[in-house]
């Protein structure tokens, strides 16, 4: 396998335009010709299918709620940057940019990046062209709110509902497209392989989910939009259905996987309350700008948070970090938060949880004001703990996020199988190794309506595809795979449920693979994972058929996937020998505890091949080279 | 948009019921303003009576008016009632309402007992048929002694009492319906139906409860 | 810990043309802390242990936003918690011994499909009738061009915040849809950038919900109260009063003609 990133030549600042001018044209009047399936409905999927069909293209999209305007995304709260500057204070595309890579702690493309800082101004202006209510000044204007690990104030948001509001604006012009005829929207439908007919992607098998009707859908290209994996911990701030199953599937027909091990673990969530717990809610990161996190200075100290007077109170992210203080990155914010509860200094029950604090914020602009801005959280938070965070302050907890690894992409977003492209958070680029907040939407948007509708073409122009129908042997054995794997599944009628192997395998991976690694813990994980995975294949029980909606056999068949993807990240972890962003290792620390990155043996994107099953992954390596920005130790100090 | 569109459409079978709701409404404030002359004596609602027969255009456009807007209400009415009915076609086991007012959730079966009273009414004032003792264009007659039978005015009391929970929604409704809508004046087209709901029933029924007590004979 | 028994009544149903029932579960040993769908977690997990088919809900958030879940709990929409999507209802809001009937969505429009899960494409199919702006990606101007009153960006978004979960048709009892539709209306016709094609948009919308087979409205209020988001029959009125001006001044053209977006 060849990773061929395919970088424009040229000056940082000119390659994205260059490119469009260098890429082939699909003649307008072809472009009918040409069928896209585009799997995923989030903020990348439903951008590029919405826009895919505006130039003409006939497109299908798929996904597995019962509505596309479901897709994870319209959970994101906080907000989307994008180098306006309208606030004066300094912003630029390159100090988004320069953010954006050093938040990633050097282990993004810089040429993906910088398009990214480019093209987020024109996201915002199409979002509001399509009648997302942004938030406003009285003037008129949009308003901004800062994020962390920036100094500016950069972020667009629509009060706590940002992702909602923007994945409404690509629904509906997802919908216009419906309308029109040129996209078929396929709900409660799943990806479960990917078809490949002489090396290029043509393809997918689809199960659907209400009638079990296992398809073929053929294609010109195919693109993959399909999310993230964090609820390979069980316990995540995804949606209970985001999953791997389209990008593993992906992978085992040859797509490289681009570090797997880098995943994000968000600062302020609600922390666990008990064994039945299903998800972990987030409480956006905006809150960081007015709240302050605090734990008492001695370990054990049960009194409640209002007896424990300042002097005994250590606001320990505005200690370590005065610079950034509540505002730094999320990777440092939320080990901080687990170093304090590993001395013995966390509150709430089972001492995993920090204080975050309103009442300075509350006294300096009043209550009303903290509403506006928060009301709906505070709501969100009040709901779930039966506490009122106006009077005491949140407790939070650190909780898997997002996964900055995902599908090896080139700059045309194409993975290593010609035709298959893949967006949003399911691919690894422009995050490197930690994401700053409100840069998803960001990326998932860029990717949809501005990058993947022209370098789309380019693939499409450059390429001769044959004629290929649903009788095609490879069509037929892609199909044929995925009934047999729903038949094995449901034949196995053991003892215990999927979701008491998934619990297993996510409080395995927590403690693994989650905030803190170590080469004997990783190793550890290699071995357990193979038990559990041949425990579920001889154990696990399916009741009812694939004939009609089962959600078990849904949940199953994600769950297979992950018993077997988290070898891949463990693997992943274990051979990445330095801490950087979201991965820990603590072999590979400075003497204060902070992560030490090693530029000379890991500035690279280890993108992973399948070899077969029971075979080891092959490593290939694209090397990063920073031209323009200098590898630093990344300081919020 | 041809009327066809717009009759067909459930908005506009709405905007059809306000406003013969209007209509409706408007007559039944002079209709409970002119029955007030009752107390007047004899001679005044007599007079009264009389003297619309000398305005045979009044009378007849304004009867042809309401029987237009009694038809068109109650046909739109009917048309989605039958729609209301199929849209769930299974109900619930259980199903606690959480806000809304019993007159609003009775304005069904309110209109039909409206629509029934008018054709007894009709048929005991205007024509007669129904009256044992009906004597043409001697209105304080006919209604004394017709509401000196208990039941006819207990009749006539049930009546409007379905009458005031009709109109406590009804009247609010027609705004709403209407898309007349704002916050300042929300509050107010909400009082002013609960003041047409009361005092309009309130207005009418004095005069069987006057009859019956004995202050009207 | 206090623990909470609760004694269930579930709709069961295994398919859109097969006859359901209501099953009685009991459900001992729950945590009040514990949401109303992983108190069916539980069930469903003592279910599946035992070879039972679990009872199948719709559900993907959890936290109240994407609009999957929706239960009518006791006889109301979204159960007895106000401004709460089921997800987001924990136990504490019921007692221990408590029957509690769960239903699903009940609407000819919204056929079950099975168990608690209903069929919500007509809502889909609504917003695909003209909830939108008809831009294209590309060619528009700066954010800031066009200025938006704050006060009507701020009604724009109360109204926006539907999170499409069909509650208010659930809870109607016309089981109407107008509150879906006219909080896309009023979000839409509130911004600036929504009114070119503001008639256009209300007459498709609501003969689109027309032809679904949703009952009408007749003022009712219950949809406010059962929404998630609270949002106000005010937009209901905002919504006759663009279809009236609609059908009185136009927009009828495009909008027979259908098609050319
Ligand atoms: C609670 C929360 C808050 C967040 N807040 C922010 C924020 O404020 N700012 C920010 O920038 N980012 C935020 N994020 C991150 C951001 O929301 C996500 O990274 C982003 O929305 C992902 O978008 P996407 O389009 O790539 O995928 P998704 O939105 O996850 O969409 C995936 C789509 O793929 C479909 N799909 C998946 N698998 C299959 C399959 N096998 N077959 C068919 N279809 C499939 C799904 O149905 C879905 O439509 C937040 C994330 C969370 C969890
Ligand atoms: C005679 C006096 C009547 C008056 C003054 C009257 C008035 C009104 C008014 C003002 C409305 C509100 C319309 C709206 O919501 O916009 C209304 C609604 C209604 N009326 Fe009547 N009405 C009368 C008789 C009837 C009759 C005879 C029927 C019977 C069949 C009827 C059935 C209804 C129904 C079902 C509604 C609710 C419609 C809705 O809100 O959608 N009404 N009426
Ligand atoms: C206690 C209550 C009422 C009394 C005493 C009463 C009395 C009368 C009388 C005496 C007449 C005949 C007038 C005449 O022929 O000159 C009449 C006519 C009529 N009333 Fe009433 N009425 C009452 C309530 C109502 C109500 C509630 C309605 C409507 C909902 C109504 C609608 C009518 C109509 C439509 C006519 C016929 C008018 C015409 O001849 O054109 N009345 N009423
Ligand atoms: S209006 Fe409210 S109840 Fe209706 S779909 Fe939207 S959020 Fe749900
Ligand atoms: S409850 Fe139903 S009647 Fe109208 S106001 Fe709401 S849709
Ligand atoms: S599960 Fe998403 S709103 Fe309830």
């Amino acid at each position: 396998m060849e990773l061929r990133a395919r970088i424009p030549s040229g000056p940082l600042a000119d390659k994205w335009d260059r490119h469009r001018f260098e890429m082939k044209l699909v003649n307008p009047a072809n472009k009918r010709r040409y069928t896209v399936l585009v799997v995923g409905s989030g903020l990348a999927g439903a951008s590029a299918a919405a826009s895919l069909a505006e130039l003409g293209y006939q497109v299908a999209c798929f996904c597995f709620q019962d509505s596309p305007r479901r897709a994870h995304s319209i959970a994101a709260q906080g907000g989307i940057n994008a180098a306006k500057n309208y606030q004066n204070d300094g912003d630029s595309i390159w100090r988004l940019f320069y953010d954006t890579i050093k938040g990633g702690d050097f282990r993004a493309r810089e040429a993906n990046v910088y398009r990214l800082a480019q093209i987020s101004v024109d996201i915002i202006d199409q979002c509001v062209a399509q009648g997302v209510p942004f938030a406003r000044e009285y003037s008129g204007y949009l308003a901004n709110r800062s994020f962390g690990g920036a100094q500016v104030s950069r972020t667009f948001y629509a009060r706590g509902q940002t992702g909602q509001q923007l994945l409404l604006g690509a629904y509906q012009a997802l919908c216009k497209e419906i309308a029109r005829g040129t996209v078929v929207m396929h709900s409660r439908t799943e990806m479960l392989d990917l078809i490949l007919v002489d090396g290029r992607c043509r393809g997918i098998v689809t199960r659907n989910l209400v009638t079990g009707e296992v398809l073929a859908h053929v294609a010109d290209a195919v693109v993959l939009a399909t999310g993230g994996y964090g609820n390979i911990f069980y316990l995540s701030t995804n949606a209970r259905g985001s999953n791997v199953t389209a990008t593993y599937r992906a992978w085992k027909r040859g797509a490289a996987f681009g570090n797997p091990c880098f995943t994000q673990i968000h600062p302020t969530c609600i922390p666990v309350s008990g064994d039945y717990q299903s998800k972990l809610t987030l409480m956006s990161e905006s809150l960081r700008n007015d709240g302050r996190v605090w734990v008492p200075r001695r370990a054990g100290d049960h009194r409640a948070p209002h007896d424990i007077p300042e002097a005994d109170r250590d606001y320990y992210l505005e200690r370590k970090y005065p610079s950034f203080g509540n505002l730094s990155p999320r990777d440092i914010a939320s080990r901080a938060a687990k170093e304090v509860c590993d001395e013995g200094r966390g509150v709430g029950p089972g001492g995993r949880g920090v204080y975050l604090d309103f009442a300075d914020a509350i006294g300096r602009v009043g209550r009303d004001t903290i509403a506006e801005r928060y009301g709906n959280l505070f709501e969100m938070y009040q709901r779930i703990t039966d506490e009122d965070p106006y009077h005491a302050p949140m407790r939070i907890y650190p909780a898997v996020h997002y996964t900055m690894g995902g599908l090896w992409v080139d700059y045309n977003l194409m993975s290593t199988v010609p035709g298959l492209h893949v967006l949003g958070e399911a691919n690894f680029s422009d995050h490197g190794a930690n994401r700053l907040g409100a840069s998803a939407l960001m990326q998932g948007l860029a990717d949809g309506y501005f990058i993947i509708p022209v370098t789309i073409g380019d693939y499409l122009a450059a390429t001769r595809l044959e004629k290929i129908t649903t009788d095609h042997p490879e069509v037929r054995g892609a199909m044929e795979g995925v009934n047999r794997r729903t038949r094995r599944l449901l034949s196995i009628a053991g003892t215990r449920t999927v979701d008491s192997f998934h619990r297993e395998l996510g409080s395995l991976m927590w403690d693994k693979c989650g905030m803190a690694r170590t080469a004997g813990g990783l190793a550890e994980a290699l071995r357990r994972i193979p038990e559990i995975r041949a425990e579920f294949w001889e154990n696990v029980t399916v009741p009812g058929s694939d004939a009609h909606l089962n959600q078990a056999l849904e949940k199953a068949n994600r769950v297979a996937d992950y018993l077997e993807f988290a070898e891949l990240m463990c693997r992943d972890a274990l051979h990445r020998e330095e801490s950087c962003g979201g991965h820990f290792r603590e072999e590979h620390q400075t003497p204060d505890g902070e992560a030490r990155r090693d530029d000379d043996r890991f500035a690279y994107v280890a993108a992973w091949e399948y070899a077969g099953d029971g075979a080891e992954p092959v490593l290939h390596r694209e090397p990063l080279a920073f031209e323009n920005v200098q590898l630093a130790q990344r300081s919020y100090k | 948009m041809p009327f066809g569109r717009f009759w067909g459409s459930t908005i506009g079978k709405k905007v059809v019921m306000a406003v013969t709701g209007i209509v409706l409404v408007g007559y039944i404030l002079a209709h409970v303003t002119a029955n007030l002359l009752i107390f007047a004596g004899p001679s005044a609602i007599d007079a009264y009576a009389a003297k619309l027969r000398t305005l045979p255009i009044l009378l007849w456009g304004v009867r042809v008016v309401l029987l237009a807007s009694v038809v068109l209400h109650v046909v739109a009415a009917t048309q989605l009632a039958v729609r209301v009915r199929a849209a769930r076609p299974t109900s619930y086991r259980r199903f606690e309402p959480q806000t809304s007012s019993a007159p609003s959730r009775t304005m069904r079966w309110g209109g039909v007992a409206l629509l029934l009273f008018l054709v007894y009414h009709i048929l005991h004032f205007t024509t007669g048929q129904a009256h044992p003792d009906f004597v043409h264009l001697a209105p304080y007659h006919n209604v004394t002694t017709a509401f000196r039978v208990w039941w006819v005015a207990a009749i006539y009391i049930a009546a409007m009492i379905a009458l005031a929970m009709h109109l406590y929604h009804g009247t609010w409704s027609m705004f709403q319906t209407l898309g007349i809508e704002h916050p300042r004046v929300n509050v107010a087209r909400r009082r002013l139906a609960t003041i047409i709901a009361v005092l309009v029933p309130l207005g009418f029924v004095s005069v069987p409860i006057a009859v019956v007590f004995g202050l009207l004979r | 810990m206090t623990t909470i028994h609760l004694k269930l009544l579930v709709w069961r149903q295994p398919g859109p043309h097969v006859a359901g029932r209501f099953v009685r579960y009991d459900a001992p040993d729950l945590s009040p802390d514990m949401s109303f769908l992983e108190m069916l977690d539980v069930v469903n997990e003592r279910l599946t242990a035992q070879g039972e088919e679990p009872i199948a809900f719709d559900h993907d958030c959890r936290e109240g936003i994407c609009g999957s879940c929706g239960l009518v709990i006791n006889g109301v929409a979204h159960g007895p918690m106000r401004g709460t999507a089921t997800c987001q209802l924990h136990l504490r809001s019921f007692r221990s011994g408590q029957e509690i009937v769960v239903e699903p969505w009940r609407a000819k429009a919204f056929p079950v499909v099975r168990d608690l899960i209903v069929d919500r494409g007509a809502l889909d199919r609504i917003i695909t009738a003209g909830g939108y702006i008809s831009t294209r990606t590309g060619g528009v101007p700066d954010a800031n061009a066009v200025l938006v009153p704050k006060d009507d960006a701020d009604a724009a978004m109360d109204a926006a915040a539907c999170i499409g979960c069909g509650a208010c048709v659930a809870a109607c009892p016309n089981a109407s849809a107008s509150l879906f539709a006219a909080a896309k209306i009023a979000h839409l016709g509130l911004m600036p950038q929504g009114q070119p094609e503001r008639p256009k948009r209300v007459l498709r919308m609501v003969t689109q919900m027309d032809m679904e087979g949703f009952g009408n409205c007749t003022n009712i209020g219950e949809c406010e109260e059962a929404c998630p988001k609270l949002i106000s029959i005010d937009v209901i009125a905002r919504m006759n009063r663009d279809f009236l001006r609609a059908s009185m001044f136009g927009g009828e053209e495009r909008a027979e003609v259908g098609g050319e977006a």
